[in-house]
């Protein structure tokens, strides 16, 4: 006996009110480690061995919470800061359309964590041996018996007045029981070549059906279907369409959208009379027209338009923006030249849109007064 | 576990408690009636409120009772009493549909198509004065239906103590069941959907039916917690009772906020004119900080206040979340029904208060009139010794 360890002294009861009690007992007696174990859930014994309440709630709420908020911050960073595209007309950040995801997010965070932490903590699962498994004790309570454990461990411990109290309290069978020395010596041998074996088996065979699957199936009638598909591939000729084009050439007289054409090919001065600027004059409007001033026009114009640019000294030089032809130009006119070009000037239609030659006019307008201000200007 | 166990002794209501009911009553009456000489299409979406108002708690309550019975609840049979006498007020159902029936055309606009209007003018098949009357009746008969029958047996087992009557009345329940959902969805549809004909939701009905379980259960725990707590039941009814009440309240306003998010996420992200327009009316001007006002007395301070576990089982707590919960119905019932009535700007005046007072009133005299002539604990029950006892 003098090599065991004792684990605890345990008592057999008959019936749930017998062990109730007897929980109640042990509560008065002041011992704090002891267990009691029965074949089905007491109503009421948490109570009656003066359990707190669990700390799991806890432990769900903190992984709940924070999956909830984690959830709305990678929704938010991923469609509103990261990759911003309107989706379905809503705004980036659309909050009714992240709830049922956090929803989602929160309940199995919180569930997965709360059973891991029971497993884990509570039952501090990789240990899994208890000195009550295997034991008659043990056979009993989970079949028709109802027993009370009190460790030895508990600071009351006392042998003589254990018995005496189990006694007490009418136990049937007195019993002790002490811990497995083969269980508590026992070590786990990872090199083991079986457990290692079998390690390497897992290995292939996940590593083998994923591939399988990833690689193979996905090619196979009948999950391939998708690659067959009786549509018009790009530069692919066309069965259908007599001239054999895949592409098709919009209806005559289509207008894309939010595109509106240009009136006035060919009669620049037409232009100069009928349009008009309709962009006004303001900080936003000059920043737009500096740019794509400084981008497109100042490479021969110059970034003062007076033509000094590194193009000047060659045959044709381009002309200076501040002659009095073009200061006396009305806006649509400059336009005309812009969106036609003139001379060797190409058009510039492509590069820049009809709003921002519209800016590119009133930054002119901004470069000629700078150098022939009007007298209002001066005061 | 025979129930002679139980020693139950008859508690009569202080005479305060009476004049309390008949004067909210009578001031009750008066501001609907004086409501009814000088706005009367006010006072009628009002009734509205109050009709819908009550038909939760009197339906709801009968709704409880059924549950208990085909559940096999215990915990629940010491204050099955509280929802037998709340599902009474069926009987007086009628003092709040008569002057609507009355009122019909003042209030809905589908009595009176135009003729241009093809979406309301396909409904009339449905939507029409004659067939309207007729669901309101067929429905109140079925609800005095039930309840007569099954609080009849309930009533009856006091005296005889027999466990029969338990199981005729499990079958009733089971029969009642379908006619609930039934009766209730339909009237969800016809005294608030109805208010704007163009407009159609599909969970409208289960909506309805959360508010309605949830007013009940909230006017329950209030009388519960307050009788219970002066010495009205039996002794030994414990905070595990209380938990479940609690842990009910808590579940069910869950179960609004889940309903009420799918009908608002369906329509925003579907986006669809005709449907989208009843949510807009409801944020138009001040009734933009009633709908936030709604998530929040609705869902959050009951969520907060219920969430933890010592909360649910606490009478104060508990006492003052049902009010909570209970108001909310009735917030949730006005935000429903009174942007149909004025547009742009909430309307809330002394017309407003008459109905929750007259309804207020009404449920303290059948309180009064019960406690006083029937057994607040019904002694009969062959569940009652174990729900006393009941333990978590």
């Amino acid at each position: 006996m003098n090599n065991k360890i004792l684990y605890s002294y345990t008592g057999i009861f008959d019936s749930p009110d017998d062990i109730t009690h007897a929980a109640k007992e042990a509560v008065k007696q002041g011992y704090t480690k002891f267990d009691v174990n029965t074949p089905y859930p007491l109503h009421g014994m948490n109570k009656a061995m003066n359990l707190s309440p669990s700390k799991l709630g806890y432990i769900a709420l903190i992984f709940g919470l924070s999956a909830a908020l984690g959830t709305l911050l990678s929704l938010w960073w991923v469609s509103a800061i990261d990759y911003p595209i309107v989706i379905g007309g809503k705004p980036l950040f659309s909050f009714p359309a992240y709830v049922p995801v956090m929803f989602e997010v929160t309940v199995l965070t919180a569930s997965i964590a709360t059973v891991l932490a029971m497993l884990f903590i509570f039952f501090k699962l990789p240990n899994n041996a208890h000195p009550l498994h295997g034991t008659d004790y043990m056979k009993k309570v989970s079949s028709d018996k109802y027993g009370i454990s009190i460790q030895a461990d508990d600071p009351k411990f006392n042998e003589e007045k254990i018995i005496e109290f189990l006694q007490s309290v009418n136990a049937k069978e007195i019993n002790t029981l002490y811990w497995n020395n083969e269980e508590i010596n026992h070590e786990n041998k990872i090199l083991d070549p079986k457990f290692l074996a079998f390690l390497i088996l897992v290995a292939v065979v996940t590593s083998g059906v994923t591939y399988f699957s990833l690689n193979k199936l996905m090619f196979m009638v009948p999950f391939n279907w998708m690659d067959e598909q009786p549509k018009q591939s790009a530069q692919q000729k066309s069965i259908f369409f007599v001239d054999g084009f895949g592409m098709r050439q919009p209806v005559a007289g289509t207008i894309a959208r939010g595109y509106i054409p240009y009136q006035f090919k060919g009669q620049p001065d037409l232009a100069g009379e009928k349009l008009v600027n309709p962009i006004p004059v303001s900080k936003e409007s000059l920043q737009i027209g500096q740019t794509k001033y400084d981008t497109y026009c100042s490479p021969c114009h110059g970034y003062h338009a007076e033509s000094d640019s590194r193009l000047h000294g060659q045959f044709p030089n381009p002309p200076s923006l501040h002659s009095d032809k073009v200061r006396n130009w009305n806006d649509g006119r400059i336009f005309a030249v812009i969106t036609e070009g003139q001379n060797i000037m190409p058009s510039y239609s492509t590069q820049l849109t009809v709003d921002e030659r519209w800016a590119v006019i009133n930054y002119l307008r901004v470069l000629q007064r700078a150098l022939n201000a009007k007298e209002s200007d001066l005061k | 576990m025979s129930s002679s166990l139980v020693e139950f002794k008859k508690k009569e209501l202080p005479k305060r408690v009476l004049n309390i009911g008949i004067a909210l009553l009578i001031a009750g009456l008066i501001i609907v009636i004086a409501g009814y000489v000088t706005d009367p299409v006010r006072t009628a979406f009002n009734n509205i409120l109050g009709l819908t108002f009550l038909i939760s708690i009197g339906v709801g309550s009968l709704f409880f009772v059924a549950v208990e019975y085909l559940s096999g609840a215990v915990w629940s049979t010491p204050f099955r009493r509280v929802g037998e006498f709340l599902s009474s007020s069926i009987i007086y159902l009628p003092i709040l549909i008569i002057p609507l029936l009355l009122n019909v055309d003042k209030v809905f606009h589908w009595t009176h198509p135009i003729p241009t209007d093809k979406l309301v003018q396909s409904k009339a098949p449905y939507l029409n004065v004659n067939f309207f009357i007729i669901r309101v009746l067929v429905f109140w008969l079925i609800w005095l239906a039930f309840y007569y029958f099954i609080i009849n047996n309930s009533r009856r087992q006091d005296q005889t103590k027999d466990q029969y009557l338990t199981k005729k009345n499990i079958k009733l329940s089971a029969v009642f069941m379908p006619f609930f959902a039934i009766t209730i969805t339909f009237t969800a549809i016809d005294w608030l959907m109805s208010l704007e004909p163009h407009w159609f939701s599909t969970i409208f009905g289960v909506y309805y039916f959360s508010g309605t379980v949830l007013a009940a259960l909230a006017a329950g725990t209030i009388i519960i917690v307050l009788l219970n707590e002066r010495g009205y039941f039996v002794k030994g009814i414990r905070k595990d009772n209380y938990y479940s009440l609690g842990a009910l309240l808590f579940a069910f306003t869950n179960f609004w906020a889940y309903i009420a998010f799918s009908q608002f996420l369906l329509i925003w992200y579907a986006n669809l004119p005709e449907e989208t327009y009843w949510f807009l009316a409801r944020w138009n001007g001040g009734w933009k900080y009633v709908s936030v006002g709604l998530i929040f007395i609705r869902f959050v301070i009951p969520y907060v206040g219920l969430l933890s576990q010592p909360s649910k089982s606490n009478p104060k707590r508990l006492l003052l979340m049902s009010c909570v919960i209970l108001f909310a119905h009735y917030y949730d019932l006005y935000w429903l029904a009174m942007p149909t009535l004025s547009k742009n700007e909430t309307a809330f005046g002394w017309i407003e208060l008459g109905f929750p007072i007259l309804i207020a009133g009404l449920i303290i005299l059948i309180f009064v009139n019960k406690i006083k002539k029937e057994n607040l604990v019904p002694v009969g029950d062959p569940k009652l010794k174990r729900g006393i006892d009941f333990k978590l």
